[in-house]
């Protein structure tokens, strides 16, 4: 299993628009490793990059310690699984799986064994025959899989794969890639634009936005200490709650459009340069406010929409005009048009500097949601 | 109260019939233009013919003896006839295939992200604009026994001029190089056109594999390309049954017969020697034959054809 490695790469098509700005990476092997961004973001680019599909205009790509970055696509040792498939729509199933095998002219007899082998492990026994037309959008992704695996490369990527089924057997998709990825030990590069697939695929993710690298690490640790308000917007569903918040430098707090104010520790307060932050929530973090709980951090809100989806209840209000997002665990009968009392948890604030977008606070309660996922 | 429903049930069935009566002549009248041009153009001529491939006509083209099938087998005899069919065989032989070769070959090419290279687009396509009477005019100037550019070409070299277009083994070849250049515009373009619709990715994903070029070409440009090449092929076919044009300029069917293809022998049967008789049973036989070939193709040749 083989690791890659980017180092200072830069892709432009014109010499003028950088659309991957400067990336380093390292992708070790037998990861599981997911490129998410919206779209346009540059993670295809990337991947075809890394695939060989396209040149890279400036910096350094390693497989296996070795650089690669002029190797033509099959000196890669890699194979590709892409969006629509690309699946031969005049061949059979079985033509579809073996072509790689047919190309590095493998005898027939061993092509079929492995085809067969293959096509057990992923449940197309029956469909060997058929052509790709006569297939179910799941059956036909299976091929598109089996056909990456049957090589036996060290390195797959993988390019959107699950966009194009319906979200129950993507659901179930998910499941199915990530054991074949570690029952087969492979180095898996993963594109998508979908931060669910990303979250719960990954072993590490990276976060992309207009060619540049946000942030790289586990998904629990992007979710729970975004880098940027763009990542905390981006990951999680819905979406990280944010405001703007001004820096109280005598009183030591923080307050919020004149209503909140968060106290801080002094000596954080030192490394807050910019006296104008930005401040933001998870949705699971806004708690109905009981009658003993700090005044400084309750707000009144009206209902705008309530979601109950059975194990949690998904609730939308506006507040200084943006809309906000709580998300509680359970059912709960709430009226539109009602309005409810609600406070932040301070313990679970990100605290971005306005100019720089830098992370300034991180949420200081993310050990004790550690500890509870491992007696879970 | 009996009588109301089957009053009820009168006025319904009129009003039903009546709007089927607005329907029908509508779809008639939507139709009719076609039918008129067709009938006009296609089904009277045909049926003319028919008529006519079984008497003797007078010089006017009026038929005056019914004979039955004495004109077919009087074609079917003559040895001119054979020796029509045998140089409009060997025509589309010529033609056909090598036409589509070239024509395949340049949209390979010109199917490469190049720059410029939608100028040779418009160059390879360009004979499609050009009539048939003009480019044959060309090639004569090119075939020209002394002036023509071709035999200077071949004397320069140092070898001995060919009589294109008046020596009986060549003018046949000559004319079917006429005719594949003049061809190659419009194939090029169906094919070109085939080749775009081609998916990318599955370039991409044999690329990926290690599929070397011609291997690329066999396994997926050519099986992809299947339904254009037979659509291409049929028209070829078709087309080169039907030549006339640059027969007529070129040779006008000589020397000693050697390019009278069928169409043209029918045009001097009908028009120079006035037997408008014969010349209709030969017309009726190249209609079969044409027919029979199409049906023959698509039987199967479209068996090895993959439909999207």
């Amino acid at each position: 299993m083989y690791s890659v490695e980017l180092i200072n790469v830069d892709k432009t098509y014109d010499n003028k628009q950088l659309v991957v700005k400067d990336v380093n990476i390292t992708i070790q092997s037998g990861e599981f490793f997911v490129l998410v961004g919206p779209s346009g973001c540059g993670k295809s680019t990337l991947l075809r990059m890394i695939a060989g599909l396209e040149g890279i205009s400036a910096g350094t790509l390693r497989i296996d310690g070795k650089k690669a970055n002029h190797l033509p696509p099959s000196k890669r040792e890699l194979s590709m699984v892409f969006q629509n498939y690309a699946l031969y729509p005049h061949m059979t199933v079985e033509d579809n799986i073996t072509f790689g095998l047919d190309v590095k002219k493998i005898r027939k007899k061993e092509q079929r064994k492995k085809c067969n082998d293959i096509a057990e492990m992923l449940g197309l026994t029956e469909y060997l025959k058929r052509k790709p037309r006569h297939l179910s959008g799941g059956q036909r992704q299976r091929v598109a899989l089996a056909r990456a695996i049957i090589t036996n490369s060290p390195i797959c990527l993988m390019d959107e794969p699950l966009s194009n089924l319906d979200a129950k057997l993507r659901a179930h998709m998910r499941a199915e890639i990530r054991e074949l990825q570690r029952k087969l030990g492979i180095t898996l590069i993963y594109v998508t634009h979908d931060q669910v697939e990303a979250m719960t695929m990954g072993d590490r993710i990276m976060v992309l936005n207009e060619g540049e690298i946000q942030q790289v690490g586990k998904p629990i640790d992007v979710y729970n200490s975004p880098a940027n308000p763009f990542v905390a917007k981006f990951i999680g569903s819905p979406p990280m709650n944010l405001t703007t918040g001004l820096v109280n430098r005598e009183k030591h707090h923080i307050t919020l459009q004149d209503q909140l104010s968060i106290p801080i520790d002094p000596m954080v307060l030192n490394n807050i340069e910019n006296n104008k932050v930005i401040v933001g929530i998870r949705p699971e973090n806004i708690e109905i406010s009981s009658a003993n709980s700090q005044a400084n951090l309750s707000f009144e809100v009206k209902i705008d929409h309530l979601e109950i989806l059975g194990t949690e209840t998904l609730i939308k209000f506006k507040w200084n005009n943006s809309d906000w997002y709580a998300k509680w665990h359970g059912q709960w009968n709430i009226d539109v048009g009602q309005s409810l009392q609600l406070q932040l948890d301070k313990d679970s604030l990100c605290i971005y500097d306005e100019h720089t977008e830098k992370l300034i606070v991180k949420p200081s309660n993310i050990q004790k949601q550690n500890v509870r996922e491992g007696i879970i | 109260m009996k009588n109301a429903t089957a009053f009820q049930e009168k006025t319904l069935t009129q009003i039903d019939t009546k709007w089927r009566f607005v329907h029908w002549r509508s779809a008639i009248l939507y139709l009719l233009p076609s039918m008129i041009l067709f009938s006009v153009f296609l089904f009277y001529p045909l049926g003319k013919t028919l008529y006519l491939s079984f008497f003797l006509t007078d010089q006017q083209g009026v038929a005056n003896v019914f004979v039955g099938w004495e004109n077919y087998q009087y074609i079917l005899q003559a040895e001119s006839f054979h020796k029509s069919i045998k140089a409009t065989l060997l025509f589309v032989l010529y033609t056909v295939p090598t036409g589509i070769l070239i024509s395949l070959f340049l949209a390979l090419l010109a199917n490469e992200k190049l720059k410029g290279v939608g100028f040779f687009r418009t160059i390879y396509s360009s004979t499609m604009g050009v009539s048939v009477a003009a480019s044959a005019v060309v090639w004569l100037f090119i075939f020209h026994p002394s002036m023509g550019i071709l035999n200077q070409l071949i004397a320069s070299v140092g070898g001995t001029s060919i009589d294109w277009l008046l020596h009986p083994d060549w003018a046949l070849v000559s004319v079917a190089v006429t005719t594949i250049w003049m061809n190659i515009g419009f194939s090029f373009l169906i094919i070109l056109g085939g080749l775009q619709n081609v998916d990318e990715h599955l370039y991409e994903s044999a690329k990926i594999s290690g599929a070397g070029y011609f291997y690329q070409l066999r396994r997926i440009t050519i099986p992809m390309l299947s339904p254009t090449l037979f659509f291409v092929v049929t028209v070829s076919l078709i087309n080169a049954f039907q030549t006339f044009g640059q027969v007529d300029i070129l040779t006008q069917g000589g020397p000693s017969e050697s390019t009278n293809l069928i169409v043209y022998s029918i045009y001097r049967e009908a028009f120079v020697n006035y037997q408008f008789g014969t010349a209709s049973a030969q017309s009726i036989f190249l209609f079969l034959c044409i027919l029979i070939v199409t049906i023959l193709q698509f039987k199967f040749g479209e068996r090895k054809v993959h439909y999207q």
